[in-house]
């Protein structure tokens, strides 16, 4: 059995990838997806149904085991949604919502995205999808979003702003200008009843109209703040290109405020804020799993480790509105441990909790912590946290962590004096109590002992 | 090899970790072995009983590595040896410890030894001319530390292979030996 829906794609963490402009804006848990025609095409059951600008996504649950994949309906190819009818039959089953797709020749949804010309799809015949909502989430309120996306067409925004596409439907499109919904026709005459009622029907209007006027600017407002962040994409495009093309006339100076603008961008840098509602209870999962997805740029940056408080001042400044709390970032970064991600939350003895990728190994980095504790300066002299640091290449303070870890494995000594706080390679396994003169022609303490009296 | 006087230091009295309390236990277990060991082995050669905290003692820095042990680091080596009998602490506060790198059974047996090597089976001698008689010259129970030498008298008085008495002048006191 063949899906009958679109293939959406998903992030490693699970999340889906959003289309340009593509901002989600409701969510609904334990949902079965059923086309109209379940003898050639697979039900999808129990999965995740997220509501975007542009499209209806589906994610199969984590502990499902069908073999579809995530999919997707484009917003553009569905021509018709029922409204939900109550009726006594409807209180005891799970709400249902129910809309019309436009289907191309194979019988499968039609993507206006793959189909290059669009006489081949359209006016073709519509199928009847109904999505049954299983879960604890609010379907009124999706609904009304489902309305709404679907009215407002942002798929056929054009990017570069001014769209001109004053659509027949109006609100929430980008156009700010205030074309009221209801022209007027010269005044009419308010008299007798007809003209009270008249009158009233006019405030009405003239309220909704404010309403709405209201609304656009908030929509306007929302619209540029999308052109902001495509402007910050472009620069940052602009940057990497810009980078990679220059050859070594590039002063040191340039490279630096290069790499500034850079990270400035890279915190703007997303566009769909999981918000608590448009996701609800699931607020945290998804937060996650957004936080995951985030945190692999930084962490490759930080060397493979980043505290976690440095982790969250990065998300709340690319999240831009709807921040976080300190709470909520432990809740999420605790629920890490159920979901295949590949970052995960560590709590040092000292305390310190660090982001670090669960392919980190404490092994190698005691290895090369040995590595540098063993050369001829380091026996003399130790190591510092600064070193470590710039030998394992992340920062003092987690360096410091390392050493200490190391050290209470008994790799490492610590020498506390005015100089500061200083680490060695732990000789005291190699020295014999009831043979203290005597040393080993080979091992740790030999090597020891021929670095500090070649220096005198 | 780093000397201390004409005593020979070990190799890992240049380490400066070895000058830093450990933290680790393993680790710390270790230090304290060997820091006992040491002290022990300093104080037996040199002829020294008492350690007094609150000064200067050679063996507690190291000037060519410029450490030094803290307080809360000799007091815990010092404990140490005291919880292993090889020490004891002479005042409440901690400050001054008496080492003793033979125990007072071990001075015992000396004293013991002594009298008989020099025929003083039923002599009678006093306290000083026991730690600085001609007698003693060269064996190890000469420039002894008075406290431990009265302790160990008092032990084999204890035993009945001696008597303690209050000499005539005010200051000595006599030993009668009935080994």
């Amino acid at each position: 059995m063949s899906n009958f829906f679109s293939k959406a794609e998903v992030t490693s963490s699970g999340r889906p990838v959003l289309l340009r402009n593509e901002v989600e804006c409701h969510l609904l848990s334990a949902v079965d997806l059923e086309p109209e025609d379940h003898r050639h095409f697979s039900l999808l059951k129990s999965g995740l149904l997220i509501l975007t600008t542009h499209r209806l996504i589906w994610l199969p649950s984590s502990s499902a085991s069908t073999p579809i994949s995530a999919s997707a309906i484009p917003l553009a190819a569905i021509s018709h949604i029922f409204s939900s009818k109550k009726s006594l039959k409807s209180v005891f089953h799970s709400p249902r919502i129910r809309f019309q797709v436009l289907v191309s020749s194979d019988g499968r949804v039609f993507d206006p995205g793959s189909e290059s010309g669009s006489s081949s799809g359209s006016g073709s015949r519509s199928v009847v999808v109904t999505a049954v909502i299983r879960g604890k989430g609010d379907c009124d309120g999706f609904l009304v979003k489902f309305w709404d996306s679907w009215r407002a067409r942002a798929w056929e925004a054009i990017e570069t702003s001014d769209s001109g596409s004053a659509s027949a439907s109006g609100s929430g499109a980008a156009t700010g200008t205030g074309g009221g919904l209801y022209s007027s026709d010269g005044s009419v005459r308010m008299v007798g009843v007809a003209g009270i009622l008249r009158k009233e029907q006019e405030m009405w209007e003239s309220t909704d109209k404010s309403l709405q006027d209201a609304f656009q600017d908030l929509n306007a407002l929302m619209s540029k703040a999308k052109e902001m962040v495509m402007l910050a994409e472009k620069m940052r495009q602009k940057l990497l290109s810009g980078t990679s093309s220059q050859t070594s006339g590039t002063n040191d100076e340039d490279m630096g405020s290069k790499e500034e603008m850079q990270d400035w961008l890279l915190s703007v840098g997303i566009i769909s804020p999981v918000t608590k509602e448009s996701a609800g209870a699931l607020y945290h999962q998804q937060l996650s799993r957004q936080l995951a997805d985030f945190v692999r740029i930084p962490l490759e940056r930080a060397g493979g480790m980043i505290n976690l408080i440095d982790a969250y001042c990065l998300f709340n400044r690319a999240r831009g509105t709807e921040l976080i709390s300190p709470d909520d970032m432990l809740q999420v970064c605790s629920l890490w441990e159920k979901f295949d991600v590949p970052v995960m939350l560590r709590k040092f003895d000292s305390g310190v909790m660090v982001i670090q990728n669960k392919s980190h190994s404490d092994e190698e980095v005691f290895a090369r912590i040995k590595s540098l504790v063993t050369k001829p300066e380091a026996l003399l002299t130790g190591i510092s946290p600064t070193d470590a640091a710039m030998t394992l290449g992340i920062a003092p303070a987690m360096a410091k962590e390392h050493l200490l870890t190391a050290e209470i494995k008994g790799l490492l000594c610590r020498d506390i004096s005015p100089d500061g706080f200083r680490f060695y390679i732990n000789l005291f396994p190699e020295i014999d109590p009831c043979n203290m003169y005597f040393v080993k022609n080979y091992g740790i303490c030999s090597t020891w002992i021929k670095a500090v009296s070649t220096t005198g | 090899m780093q000397k201390l006087g004409d005593f020979k230091l070990p190799h890992f009295f240049n380490y400066p970790p070895y000058f830093t309390l450990q933290p680790v236990r393993e680790t710390r277990e270790k230090q304290i072995q060997l820091w006992k060991e040491l002290i022990l082995d300093y104080c037996r050669t040199q002829k020294i009983f008492v350690i007094r905290l609150e000064e200067e003692f050679p063996l507690f820095s190291n000037s060519v590595i410029e450490r030094t042990l803290s307080h809360e680091a000799r007091e815990a080596f010092l404990s140490a040896l005291v919880a292993e009998g090889r020490a004891e602490w002479l005042d409440k506060g901690r400050r001054n410890c008496l080492i003793l790198w033979h125990r007072i059974q071990e001075w015992a047996d000396i004293i013991v030894n002594f009298v008989k090597d020099n025929g003083f089976e039923d002599s009678v001698m006093t306290v000083e001319e026991i730690r600085l008689g001609i007698e003693s010259r060269g064996t190890e129970l000469q420039g002894i530390d008075r406290t431990i030498l009265v302790r160990a008298l008092k032990l084999l008085e204890h035993k009945g292979k001696l008597a303690i008495f209050k000499g005539t002048s005010t200051d000595d006191e006599g030993v009668k030996f009935s080994v």
